[in-house]
């Protein structure tokens, strides 16, 4: 986009450029349309440059030491960890081997998890926001209460989760088993299989506001009168919903389960503060097992080669999605 | 027209001057960090030093509050400043590593002992060769059984032992006395017998932390050592499933799984619940190390409970088989980018003085690893004396290989699943113990 832009533009400054020369006569023809051109761009350099420091260095960093050995040997000089090509690309998707095997499982369980906690987050908002529409006394009250999980500090919140999912003295227990005598015993929600479960309703209980807001914002532009027409018509609420809220909220969703997919795939807190720096492998999300290989093995090269693979993933389900997103857009 | 063109070259020209400024300022980004970065640049004057503490008192401002009048005598007497910054054990590691990786980092720091070869291998410490020894009071101030445990073998030592650390048997003896026991088991099996008696009404025989992987490394480790088992090669190559490891960890599980005389919530286990529920009689057993603080700090008095070494598999066992504790504690290491080696070492010199290793040892209850400051009567308690005697005849250090960090996480790691299936009520076998440490092992790195 940016490369086309000079020569459009320099014709077209052309005209204008010899005005202002005949008015200046000294000065040299060739710096004052350089400096027209030029101008924009040097606006956009500090831009530029804070872009690259910020952003693509650093990434190409994690890709240049994806392909080499970088263990607790060389990290006091990276230059001196030898290269090892694709060796660790290779050791990551060598799906028999135990490496692969556990990042593959530890993909599968991502999945999993990113489609639970993204669907149930989004259900409950849109109905929440949905049933929030009308005015009534307590709404205010009701929506601050229910923006209450989004503003609370992430790590604040999830260890008083990891309080109540402890299995001798936690509330969770003490409801299920205590009160309502669901259980016959006290089930493990932070080790052990049951802790998947665990990490999805936090996961849930955490972004369901997100989703909430964003959906309460996208009804605000939903004109009554539709509502009031389709009424008219003698369509019930069920229909209004499908027929008209559904549809006018199509760009909001289509942002807010991307955003959605993309934070939850890539969740490292709530998985961190619940469970330690070693997940129970039933919850083992992808995020912890990239830092377990890096930070805890001290292998940065096999952790950032998972890094990129994972990245690449994300990008690739990204583009799909936008483009099926848009193309359904231009049918629609 | 003219007064745009003006305006316009004007905002060029300062867009190009902001631009080359940011240039200038990214560039010198570097260098301040290089010029000012606290210690360096005013230690090479040899005006202060930066060390980072561990946290070993019941808080970190406790740390504060105890290493804060010891430092002002030490710039009382070399006239050298030390920072002080008291780092969480969840973010030392991490720490350490950032400061290996960018070489700025602090002067002085504490690891953990289990740490040392590790940390070695990245070549981030000053090694303590002879000469260095020299300037701190020679190697022999130390107890032998503590350096072995500051780095790999036949290396010179990445650091010095600072507090030592070992573990014992806690048991409660007013539990004890009400289920007719009348001593604390010697034997393993002995230990699963008054368990089962002590386990009655919601008390069990003993607490473990079951969901602590360094926890479960260390009683591994010894289990393992017991049957003349270890967890590396003389190589340094991994050799987690072989029979006498997998017994050695089934042997532990057990404790949950078969034997039953550890309650199933200790599975999860990972915040020093252990000692609540031993300091508030939920549990008669413990193996812990140096934790009369912490029990104190619970409410339960030095003299209701007993402290001997943990147990053999026969009684009266010796050598390998005889060990009933891994070498534990803190080290003190010298980071080799210093620009103040010199006053680096001088205060090592002065943390392992004989004055501080009292004062320090005492205060946290840990040992004086400085063979002079043992003998103090601060720690003759009858707690110590056991631990001192565990530490002096029938510890060993956990593998000073490399890879231990990845030995740690890994087998921890394992255990704490087994632990967790011993909870579900899943079977514990000798076959799935052995698939979990094979596991552990192939996702060890070759090296």
């Amino acid at each position: 986009m940016t490369a086309t832009a000079p020569p459009r533009s320099a014709p077209e400054a052309g005209p204008s450029d010899g005005k202002s020369v005949g008015r200046g006569r000294l000065r040299p023809r060739v710096p004052d349309r350089l400096r027209r051109v030029g101008v924009p761009y040097l606006m956009l350099f500090p831009a530029l440059i804070l872009e690259l420091l910020i952003h693509l260095v650093p990434m190409i960093v994690g890709i240049v030491i994806s392909f080499k050995g970088l263990t607790q040997f060389f990290i006091r000089d990276w230059g001196s960890a030898p290269w090892t090509g694709l060796d660790n690309y290779r050791m990551a998707v060598k799906f028999n081997q135990p490496v692969g095997e556990a990042l593959l499982h530890s993909f599968w369980v991502t999945v999993l998890f990113t489609l639970l906690s993204v669907g149930f987050s989004w259900l409950i908002g849109t109905a929440a926001a949905i049933l929030m529409q009308d005015a009534f006394r307590g709404r205010a009250v009701l929506r601050a209460i229910f923006l209450v999980p989004y503003a609370l500090p992430v790590y604040a919140a999830v260890i008083t989760w990891a309080f109540m999912f402890q299995q001798d003295t936690g509330l969770v227990n003490h409801v299920l088993h205590d009160q309502l005598h669901v259980t016959s015993n006290k089930p493990f929600w932070l080790i052990g299989d049951n802790s998947f479960w665990a990490l999805v309703i936090v996961s849930v209980w955490k972004s369901w506001p997100f989703a909430f807001l964003c959906l309460m914002a996208g009804l605000q532009n939903i004109p009554r009168e539709l509502y009031e027409a389709a009424a008219m018509d003698g369509a019930g609420i069920w229909q209004q919903i499908r027929k008209i809220t559904l549809p006018s909220l199509r760009p909001v969703n289509q942002v807010l389960v991307l955003v959605l997919f993309l934070w939850t795939f890539n969740d490292f807190n709530t998985p961190f503060v619940l469970f330690g720096n070693s997940a129970p492998h039933s919850a083992d999300l992808i995020s912890i097992h990239i830092y377990q290989s890096s930070f805890i093995t001290w292998n940065f090269g096999s952790g950032s080669a998972m890094s990129v693979l994972l990245l690449l993933f994300l990008l690739v389900v990204t583009a799909f999605y936008l483009l099926f997103t848009r193309k359904r857009d231009v049918d629609a | 027209m003219r007064t745009s063109s003006t305006s316009s070259r004007l905002l060029a020209a300062t867009a190009l001057v902001a631009a080359l400024g940011l240039t200038l300022s990214a560039c010198g980004g570097g260098d301040d960090d290089n010029g000012s970065s606290g210690s360096k640049g005013k230690s090479s004057s040899g005006g202060t030093l930066t060390y980072w503490a561990s946290n070993q008192g019941t808080s970190l401002d406790n740390d504060k509050q105890v290493l804060t009048p010891e430092l002002a005598k030490f710039t009382q007497q070399t006239g050298i400043k030390v920072k002080l910054e008291v780092i969480p054990w969840s973010d030392l590691l991490n720490r350490i590593l950032a400061a290996a990786t960018s070489g700025q980092g602090p002067d002085v720091l504490n690891i953990g002992n289990t740490w040392s070869a590790s940390l070695q291998a990245t070549g981030a410490l000053l090694p303590f060769d002879d000469a260095t020894f020299a300037k701190i009071g020679g190697k022999d101030k130390f107890a032998p059984a503590s350096i072995a445990a500051a780095g790999a073998a036949g290396k010179d030592p990445a650091a010095v032992p600072l507090y030592s650390m070992a573990y014992g048997l806690y048991y409660n003896k007013k539990m004890f006395a009400d289920a007719g026991i009348a001593n604390p088991p010697k034997t393993w099996d002995e230990l699963v017998a008054d368990g089962k008696k002590l386990t009655t009404g919601g008390h069990y025989g003993l607490a473990v932390e079951g969901g602590n992987g360094s926890e479960n490394i260390h009683h591994a480790f010894v289990l393992a050592k017991q049957r003349g088992s270890d967890w590396f090669d003389a190589s340094g190559k991994a050799t987690f499933d072989t029979p006498n490891n997998v017994a050695a960890v089934k042997q532990y599980v057990d404790f949950i799984a078969k034997d039953k005389i550890a309650a199933k919530g200790n599975a999860e286990y990972a915040q020093n619940q252990t000692i609540t529920d031993f300091a508030t009689g939920k549990a008669a057993m413990m193996m812990w190390q140096s934790a009369a603080t912490s029990i104190k700090s619970h409410g339960m008095n030095p003299d209701q409970y007993g402290v001997v070494p943990v147990p053999t598999q026969q009684a009266g066992a010796t050598g390998d088989a005889g060990v009933t504790s891994m070498v534990a504690g803190i080290n003190l290491a010298v980071f080799k980018n210093s620009k103040n080696i010199d006053g680096a070492l001088k205060f090592v010199n002065f943390m392992t003085s004989d004055a501080e290793q009292k004062t320090l040892n005492s205060t946290y209850g840990s040992l004086p690893p400085v063979k002079a400051a043992q003998s103090d009567p601060a720690f003759q308690t009858p707690d110590l004396k056991t631990l001192a005697s565990v530490l002096g005849s029938s510890a060993a250090p956990l593998p000073q290989v490399p890879n231990e960090a990845q030995f740690e996480t890994l087998v921890g790691t394992a255990v704490k699943d087994l632990f967790a299936d011993a909870a579900a009520g899943k079977d514990v076998t000798t076959d799935s113990v052995k698939a979990a440490l094979s596991k552990a092992q192939q996702q060890m790195p070759a090296s």
